[in-house]
């Protein structure tokens, strides 16, 4: 079935679509994650970029500097040496902000999570994490579905909170 | 060079009393830490010898039961294709002893590892930091009876169960 966009377009037609849709498709098709790795992880994600699973086609282009980066992947082992310099990349970042949590390690702490004391048990201790890759290390397949589910997340966010059209249509009735 | 005539030649040239210990596989001769760096510095000078390779250098714990610390140093010699293993026994609650970074530059990381996991001091060490574990960690790791601190930096070290 052919998108909205691959329809042939005649002259001086307009096309209407809701803000929070159009927002939405927007951050959803150029999702730009902080070009970093920890781990073994790391591996599994820098060959979710390659040739072979290309995640250009989703428009997922790594950034070097968090000021242009909209998500990060946590992929791999959070020492606590690295989780102070983890916490401040994603305070640098611009929101609205999105972290991918891949791997057991970064998920709680995975095969560290009882005697290893410089593992942080999680991620999501330090920073909010939207969605959780299982696997150790996930394959490249596993990170593509983090993506996409992701994605889907993104597709529902709605720049209007429900109580303030609710405020409004009850001042309409008033 | 078998170790007991290395210890021999260390004993004629240095003057420092040394032990060897053959009851194990691996041949140790064992050094008191405060001689340590003029008996490394013999072995790499000499010219029967030339150990101008430390190949690692580690600490041991052995626990507040034997209230002893070990650090272990294996050489190479990269011309004579000679190994040997240096061993300085220290005392638990005063773990010094002086650095070798004057003899071989690998001793530097080597130290610091030393330092920061097991928790022995090497005198004369040029910038003994940490290494592995950040600045502000509580305690030595490896020692064998490190307790884990509760938080670091407000986050929770352990892993709770419910």
């Amino acid at each position: 079935m052919k998108g909205l966009m691959d329809q042939r377009f005649g002259q001086g037609e307009i096309v209407i679509s809701k803000v929070d849709d159009l927002i939405n498709w927007a951050r959803l098709s150029s999702f730009w994650p902080l070009g970093f790795g920890l781990a073994c992880c790391a591996i599994e994600m820098i060959t979710t970029w390659s040739s072979a699973y290309d995640l250009d086609r989703f428009g997922v282009i790594p950034r070097g500097t968090p000021r242009q980066s909209d998500a990060m992947i946590i992929s791999g082992t959070v020492t606590f040496k690295m989780a102070d310099r983890v916490r401040r990349l994603y305070e640098q970042m611009a929101e609205p902000r999105y972290v991918i949590s891949m791997g057991s390690c970064s998920n709680c702490g995975g095969p560290y999570w009882e005697h290893g004391y410089n593992v942080v048990k999680g991620v999501d201790r330090i920073i909010p994490v939207d969605v959780y890759v299982p696997g150790c290390p996930p394959r490249p397949e596993a990170l593509i579905g983090g993506i996409l589910k992701l994605r889907e997340e993104i597709r529902k966010e709605t720049l209007m909170a429900p109580k303030a059209v609710e405020r409004l249509l009850k001042k309409q009735k008033a | 060079m078998t170790t007991e005539e290395i210890a021999q030649l260390i004993q004629e040239h240095v003057n420092v009393e040394v032990e060897v210990n053959t009851k194990q596989p691996q041949h140790e001769i064992i050094v008191k830490n405060v001689d340590i760096e003029k008996v490394c510095r013999f072995l790499k000078s000499d010219n029967r010898l030339m150990f101008d390779n430390l190949s690692c250098l580690t600490g041991i714990d052995n626990g507040p039961k034997a209230n002893t610390m070990e650090v272990v140093y294996n050489l190479y010699s990269i011309t004579k294709s000679f190994r040997l293993t240096l061993k300085v026994m220290l005392d638990r609650e005063t773990p010094l002893l002086p650095s070798v970074t004057s003899v071989w530059k690998a001793a530097n990381w080597h130290e610091r590892e030393a330092y920061d996991l097991v928790g022995m001091t090497f005198e004369n060490h040029q910038d003994l930091r940490r290494i592995l574990s950040p600045d502000d960690w509580e305690g030595h790791p490896l020692q064998k009876d490190y307790k884990e601190q509760e938080k670091y930096h407000g986050i929770t070290v352990k892993y709770e169960r419910d």
